[in-house]
């Protein structure tokens, strides 16, 4: 088992920061597959601006951006068949809109709709998950049904370096790999959990070698290089599908924005830090270099994509809320089968005061 | 039909269900080769294999979380926490996931799990083996939670929850595993979740417990008879959903209440039980309800376990307390 678990410090990269890499490597992506792959990380980008910006307004709730983030979720979820699961946790917005979830879904979840947290029944993605790390065991269980049923589906779970110091992360870890499930465990080190850094959270040097512990595969890969990170997931998924068993992915990435809405990050990250990450180690920056470079994109299809990508959020945006419904009387319907009498009591409380127009 | 003690019936129940549905798997800590602590599970792994029955590494939230994963990918989990004062280590995956997954999912997702642990006192057991965290639970809507208190009620009860879509919080009083048989039908049979049993009639006092106290009351109501008071006797069997009919019927007989339980006061299920009768019934009392129940205290060491529980002594001071009413 040792051998499968050789420490890699070495990060995955195809692309540098430039733009650059080995052009074998590099000719191994498709024109289609690259524009889509930046097509979607473009829009994800003005789809996160633009909800900033609602929350701002008032329009949405509370809120956590993942720009900085597109190339590690976005080439991640490419790497996947439509039927896989994934296990997001809130800040995997991107990665929901490319698995699947409607743009008008995502507004009814940041509006707090009560239909907003029903994912489509067509679509594999869990609810998502607030506590920290608890979908880990989540997807690990389902993996786990997977195989016994002898499918194929692999399960795909999200999460942050701060999630990696739960308890719920190590009893994942271990089940999946004592259990061999398809399972990938996707850590996205954005360097913070709210403000605290990544090495105040572990003494670990990466995350990655974690997984040396549990008896499976680790990997630290560019998480903000879409190409490093859709290869690595696409090995890690075709393993976990051949019954290889699980593997831990590390991206190592960073996010551009507050944590959420409601906090101030200049009181816990230094501006040149962030500067950094802006200016030189953008995602979207590199890949449309590469795009350039192959003469796929120009200035022009990128402000009419933007425009189009607006018009879209707009669209979206109306159609989630112009025929907002949802009551209080409706979330009685989602706590058993079959309510109690005790629990069918209240909710027809509540519908008399909605009959009375005390609530909504 | 066989007599048979609750340990057997719920092993019954397990492999009944498990022939039945092939989506019924059990998990948990030392369920496989050694069958249970108490052997609940005794036999299954021969007769099911190890696809079906699993000795997960030690690990409670781990074993709660990952069967709420294979829940919602068409398993139907049976897990074990080996004494319910680990549920702790837990109480996350079961509080708050499992029993959340419908209304978070807004009724996408189900997950028709059971957690079956043994609880309860005079065991002598060590520290955190024997407590009754039921109201814990009671707290979390969106989990039924199940306390049988006989093998005929483990049985069907148990069987009603392995098929119930909902998640099932399934307490076992370990005192009560081998304390007697009775007779149990060999074929399958459902207790529907939340229909209390009238375990006693009677006109003079309704005495209210579940799980692990049951016999005890029962016992006492019996030799309260010859002494001229006589007592209604209910078990809940289940405290979510809970069976208000029938015991607002009941107080609105008697007119006295008690309420018997092992786990601590403060906060207990009794105080809820005591706050919907002041609700519904107040002016049915003729006298203030009255609480049997641990003390406020953690679970206390074994030299003093039979003077902390509700026991003879106290549940018959109860009743005479009401009685001079
Ligand atoms: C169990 C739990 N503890 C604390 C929190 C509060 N909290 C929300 S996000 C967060 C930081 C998480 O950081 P990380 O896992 O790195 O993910 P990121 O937000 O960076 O994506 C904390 C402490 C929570 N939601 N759940």
């Amino acid at each position: 088992m040792f051998d499968q678990n050789e420490l890699q410090f070495e990060m995955v990269q195809l692309l540098d920061e430039n733009g650059n890499g080995d052009e074998q490597e590099l000719a191994s992506f498709s024109d289609e597959f690259l524009v889509t792959l930046y097509r979607w990380m473009r829009k994800a980008r003005v789809i996160d601006e633009r909800l900033l910006k609602m929350q701002r307004q008032g329009r949405i709730g509370t809120y956590a951006p993942f720009s900085g983030q597109e190339a590690a979720q976005i080439g991640s979820v490419m790497a996947l068949r439509k039927d896989d699961w994934i296990f997001p946790s809130y800040r995997e917005i991107a990665a929901c809109l490319v698995h699947g979830l409607p743009l008008a879904q995502i507004f009814q979840y940041v509006r707090g709709r009560v239909i907003g947290k029903r994912m489509p029944d067509d679509l594999n993605i869990f609810p998502i998950q607030i506590i920290i790390g608890a979908q880990t065991l989540h997807a690990t269980g389902c993996a786990w049904a997977t195989k016994l049923k002898g499918e194929t589906q692999v399960s795909v779970c999200y999460f942050g370096d701060g999630a990696t110091s739960e308890g719920d992360f190590h009893e994942a870890l271990n089940f999946a790999a004592v259990y061999r499930v398809p399972v990938i465990f996707f850590c996205q080190n954005n360097h913070y959990a709210i403000s605290v850094p990544v090495h105040k959270q572990t003494a670990s040097r990466t995350i990655a070698q974690k997984a040396l512990a549990y008896g499976m595969k680790g990997v630290l890969v560019d998480g903000n290089d879409a190409l490093a990170v859709y290869k690595t997931m696409k090995q890690a998924v075709e393993a976990a599908r051949n019954g290889e068993g699980p593997m831990l992915i590390e991206a190592l990435t960073y996010r551009l924005g507050p944590h959420t809405t409601a906090d101030d990050p200049t009181k816990y990250r230094n501006a040149e830090e962030v500067e950094q990450w802006k200016r030189k180690k953008d995602p979207l920056h590199r890949l449309r270099v590469l795009l350039e470079k192959r003469g796929l994109w120009t200035e022009a299809q990128e402000e009419a994509w933007v425009a189009q990508v607006n018009e879209e959020v707009t669209a979206a945006y109306e159609e989630a809320t112009a025929n907002e419904t949802g009551s209080l009387v409706d979330i009685f319907d989602y706590v058993y089968g079959k309510p109690s009498k005790l629990l069918q009591e209240q909710q027809q409380e509540v519908a008399r005061r909605k009959q009375r127009k005390e609530v909504k | 039909m066989a007599e048979i003690t609750m340990i057997q019936a719920i092993n019954e129940a397990m492999r009944q269900e498990m022939e039945r549905d092939e989506r019924v798997i059990v998990l948990g800590e030392d369920v496989g080769t050694n069958g249970g602590v108490f052997r609940a599970t005794d036999g299954l792994l021969e007769q099911f294999g190890d696809q079906r029955v699993f000795d997960t590494p030690l690990a409670e939230s781990g074993i709660i979380g990952t069967s709420i994963g294979l829940a919602v990918n068409g398993f139907r989990p049976i897990a074990e926490i080996q004494f319910l004062g680990f549920v702790y280590q837990a109480m996350d995956q079961l509080a708050a996931q499992a029993a959340r997954i419908r209304f978070r999912s807004a009724g996408r997702f189900t997950c028709p799990i059971v957690v079956r642990s043994p609880y309860g006192g005079g065991v002598r057991t060590p520290e955190l083996h024997s407590d009754a965290l039921e109201a814990l639970f009671t707290h979390s809507p969106g989990l039924k939670v199940v306390m049988p208190s006989n093998a005929y009620d483990a049985k069907g009860l148990l069987i009603a929850a392995i098929r119930d879509e909902d998640p099932v919080l399934f307490l076992e009083p370990m005192k009560l595993y081998r304390a007697f048989r009775m007779e149990v039908p060999e074929e399958p049979y459902e207790i529907p979740l939340g229909k209390a049993r009238i375990v006693k009639e009677g006109e003079d006092v309704t005495i209210i417990s579940w799980g692990a106290t049951v016999p005890l009351v029962a016992k006492l109501a019996a030799e309260m008879k010859a002494q001229g008071v006589d007592a209604e006797v209910i078990d809940l069997r289940c405290l979510q959903p809970l069976d208000i009919d029938t015991i607002m019927q009941s107080v609105e007989k008697t007119g006295r209440v008690m309420i018997v339980h092992e786990a601590v006061k403060t906060n207990g299920f009794g105080a809820e039980i005591a706050a919907l009768i002041s609700e519904r019934a107040l002016f049915s009392l003729s006298a203030p309800i009255v609480r049997v129940t641990g003390y406020d205290t953690p679970y206390p060491v074994p030299s003093v376990e039979d003077d902390w529980l509700p026991n003879a002594a106290r549940i018959v001071e109860g009743v005479q307390t009401l009685m001079r009413y």
